[in-house]
């Protein structure tokens, strides 16, 4: 356990053959959770490239930058990869490592089953990126709206891989929910109370809730276009009386509570991240968790406001509208909350800081024009428009992005012993936070110009042309203040200021253990009486590693389960029948024979029950 | 996690594995529910070929007659678990299985004489949403039948009693729901004239 003044004990040497088995098969909830971040980072940049190959096609009016075919595959994987390969596995990553530390938990409630989402996710991921070496990526845009999606539109495999590549990370998310929602219930240390849980782990309750009930929905929609365009069915074919508008019904039931699914962690972590920085308890705390629940009912009330435009009932288009602007009341008590925890504190604007505050601006900016939104006449006069591509950036870059890039400079010394370099992390602030406004600040305007979202190209002398190059040069300022931070990853693992214990002076029970902690994650846990335990209420401050330390009462009973490379197989195996789906049979064949094998592995692998 | 924890170390002093099968069971709900729902608002939508009145209500009503006895044994089986009836878990588990497997035999029968009058997937609308409501849906008793099994060959090593009938609570908890899942479709699907 290093000190503020030690430096870290070295790496034991281990070969690489050993240190890749034990990656494979490790069923520890904080390796599967760096695995997760670092797996999402990728996607992260690749869905970055994506966006700057978008940026560099409409730079300038008709540009042939890219073929337009090729930009819809562009646009489509940009969107598909940012929710579901970069932002979800992000959350569900530091979800991994940090809820069972902040309940004093040892590990998430099923291992097994915890590295069996990562490995559907990874590998799911690459079943979708597939798609670029068979014939062509997915084309029809994130949403996929039908009739698009359908073989006619859309000849080639690109949305087959789109679906069942989805199928397979959707999995991951629902297995990876249910631990959440068992370990989050369940196995809380005595004294964790729900309403002494930090913030972070009431949103990610929450929000495994959402995914639980939403994603059915996508599931089924998925399966529909399955059939329609591999089985000749026809749900979403006019022609034998059925309905498009089905496909949006179904994936906006689900696609509306996503929004909140990947949003609401954001909040949490910024609610742990903003009090510790002001030097004051969460302001509020109740009615931030009350305002986290019942966003989360309310987001299943709202999904038609994705569809005003396709011919609803004005009474059912209003009533939509009105529960999309209900939505805006809690949301703005939590703007409230962060608020006046930072008024009359004594701020210390570190990286994480500025983030976080960051965030809290940008994203008052995207929930007022999403209110406007809600307006059902107005939204007849902006829907697809550039209007709607500014708002939806400044809730998912301005809200999801700039508070888990908090959360990184916040825990990356919890995780990795180090801190991430607060000079440059500066840096890497001021560029995100000026290109992103540069990016998507002038799309309101182009928007509101009348510019639509989702065209390759756009005519010349239409007074578009200087904002579309300003939000080209933002995109790639962005995209250097991330290359910045690429690199700061890279040193300060390695040579980066030792972090200590408690290096920001945290209270919550992450940082009650070693950085990084142990296997086991805690050697004993100090009582928990309060919201923050590693508050000293008496001295005003928080307690010192030497003085949790002697709290803390010893647990002897340390059970850690055993590496298992079952999760792997099993995993393997549904990846494979997907492949197979879309390839040939015989592939999907071989897929049912190692799932099968995995599962019986699974069962009788001792050591678990 | 050891016996012990599980047992002695929740803080709602539910087993896991309970708590986990039934946040799995309400995401599945909503997978029935979208379906369900689909079925519906194309009910009455074909504009061609055979519907409803291909459909043999008495047989499909003995069946889910099968199918609901079925749970009731699936609770006998539990119980002689938890009262170390090792006869009695077997019978009735084995009966659970063998009416399972009755309900699955019965709907390959009947898609077998549906498709023979020329419904087919790809029929009409009421196809398509009748072979993917009940194929989900007979997935899911298969799947249950094949689960049931592999606990039966454990329940012949006498792996269960009164102290380790957890496992048979969690396919119970999966049998009961399909089942349940059931007790929607065969009314909408079967009863009600759209």
């Amino acid at each position: 356990m290093a000190t503020q003044a030690e430096a870290l004990p070295a790496p034991r040497v281990v070969s690489w053959w050993s240190t890749l088995v034990d990656w494979l098969t490790t069923v520890d909830h904080k390796k599967i959770g760096i695995m997760y971040v670092a797996g999402a980072l990728f996607f992260l940049a690749v869905g970055g490239i994506e966006a700057l190959a978008i940026r560099v096609q409409l730079a300038g009016p008709e540009r042939a930058f890219l073929h337009p075919q090729t930009y819809n595959e562009m646009l489509t994987m940009h969107g598909t990869t940012m929710i579901f390969l970069a932002a979800m596995p992000i959350l569900a990553g530091l979800g991994n490592y940090f809820v069972p530390l902040m309940i004093g938990a040892r590990d998430m409630a099923f291992p097994r089953l915890n590295a069996l989402g990562l490995w559907l996710f990874i590998l799911g991921s690459i079943l979708l990126y597939l798609s670029f070496f068979s014939g062509g990526a997915p084309d029809a845009g994130w949403f996929a709206y039908a009739p698009l999606t359908t073989k006619t539109y859309s000849p080639h495999k690109g949305m087959d891989f789109w679906i069942l590549g989805l199928m397979v990370t959707g999995i991951a998310s629902i297995a990876g929910s249910i631990n959440f929602i068992v370990t989050i219930l369940n196995m809380r240390a005595p004294g964790v109370k729900l309403n002494r849980m930090p913030v972070f782990v009431w949103t990610m309750l929450v929000t495994s809730f959402l995914i639980v009930f939403a994603f059915p929905s996508l599931t089924v929609a998925q399966v529909l276009l399955f059939l329609d365009r591999n089985f000749g069915t026809g749900f979403y074919a006019a022609e034998v009386g059925a309905t498009p508008i089905l496909w949006q019904h179904l994936f906006w039931f689900f696609g509306h509570p996503e929004v909140y699914i990947v949003v609401l962690p954001a909040f949490g972590m910024v609610s742990e991240i903003i009090p510790v920085f002001s030097r004051k308890p969460i302001f509020g705390y109740t009615a931030l968790v009350y305002a986290t629940v019942a966003i989360g009912f309310i987001s299943f009330t709202v999904w038609a406001h994705h569809m005003f435009a396709v011919g609803l009932p004005p009474v059912v288009a209003y009533a939509f509208g009105a529960a999309s602007m209900i939505i805006a009341v809690p949301t703005a008590i939590k703007i409230f909350n962060w608020i006046f925890t930072m008024w009359k504190g004594s701020l210390r604007l570190t990286t994480a800081m500025l983030f976080a505050i960051s965030f809290v601006a940008m994203f008052v900016i995207g929930g007022l024009s999403g209110i406007m939104l809600a307006t059902v006449p107005v939204d007849w006069q902006l829907t697809d428009t550039y209007f709607v591509v500014a708002h939806f950036h400044y809730t998912l870059f301005g809200g999801v992005l700039l508070s888990v890039l908090a959360a990184c400079y916040y825990w990356f010394p919890k995780m990795f012993g180090r801190k991430l370099d607060e000079r440059w992390g500066k840096v890497h602030w001021l560029l995100t936070f000026v290109g992103f406004n540069l990016t998507f600040l002038p799309m309101h305007w182009l928007g509101l110009d009348g510019m639509p979202r989702r065209i390759a190209t756009y005519g010349a002398g239409l007074g578009w042309d200087l904002l579309n190059f300003i939000a080209t040069v933002g995109a790639f300022t962005i995209a250097a203040g991330t290359a910045i931070f690429i690199l700061n990853i890279v040193v300060s693992l390695r040579k980066g200021e030792p972090a200590g214990d408690n290096p920001w002076e945290g209270w919550t029970l992450e940082w009650a253990t070693s950085s990084p902690p142990p296997a086991h994650n805690f050697d004993g846990l100090p009582p928990v009486r309060s919201r923050r335990p590693l508050w000293d209420a008496e001295k005003k401050r928080v307690l010192t590693p030497d003085e949790v330390r002697a709290l803390s009462t010893p647990d002897e009973h340390v059970h850690l389960p055993p590496p298992s490379v079952w999760p792997l197989v099993v995993a393997a195996g549904i990846t494979a029948i997907a492949a197979g789906l879309i390839y040939t049979m015989f592939v999907a064949v071989i897929g049912v024979l190692i799932f099968l094998a995995g599962v019986v592995g699974w069962i009788q692998q001792e050591g678990y029950h | 996690m050891t016996a012990h924890v599980e047992k002695h170390g929740t803080t709602l002093g539910l087993d896991h594995r309970k708590l986990g099968f039934w946040t799995f069971l309400a995401s599945e709900a909503v997978f029935f529910m979208s379906l369900i729902v689909v079925f519906i608002i194309y009910s009455g939508r074909s504009t061609e070929g055979p519907g409803q009145e291909l459909l043999n209500i008495p047989l499909t009503a003995f069946n889910t007659f099968v199918l609901l006895t079925s749970s009731l044994a699936m609770v006998l089986t539990i119980d002689a678990a938890r009262r170390g009836n090792q006869r009695g878990l077997k019978f009735w588990l084995l009966m659970t299985i063998l009416m399972g497997a009755f309900f699955v035999g019965v709907q390959i029968y009947e898609y077998r004489k549906l498709i023979h009058e020329g419904l087919t997937l790809t029929s009409n609308l009421f196809g398509m949403t009748f072979y993917t409501l009940t194929g989900f849906h007979g997935a899911h008793v298969t799947f249950g039948v094949l689960w049931l099994i592999a606990t039966y060959i454990k329940a012949l090593q006498g792996k269960f009693g009164p102290d380790n009938y957890i496992p048979l609570d969690v396919a119970g908890l999966y049998w009961h729901f399909v089942d349940l899942v059931w007790v929607f479709i065969f009314p909408i699907v079967y009863l009600i004239r759209w």
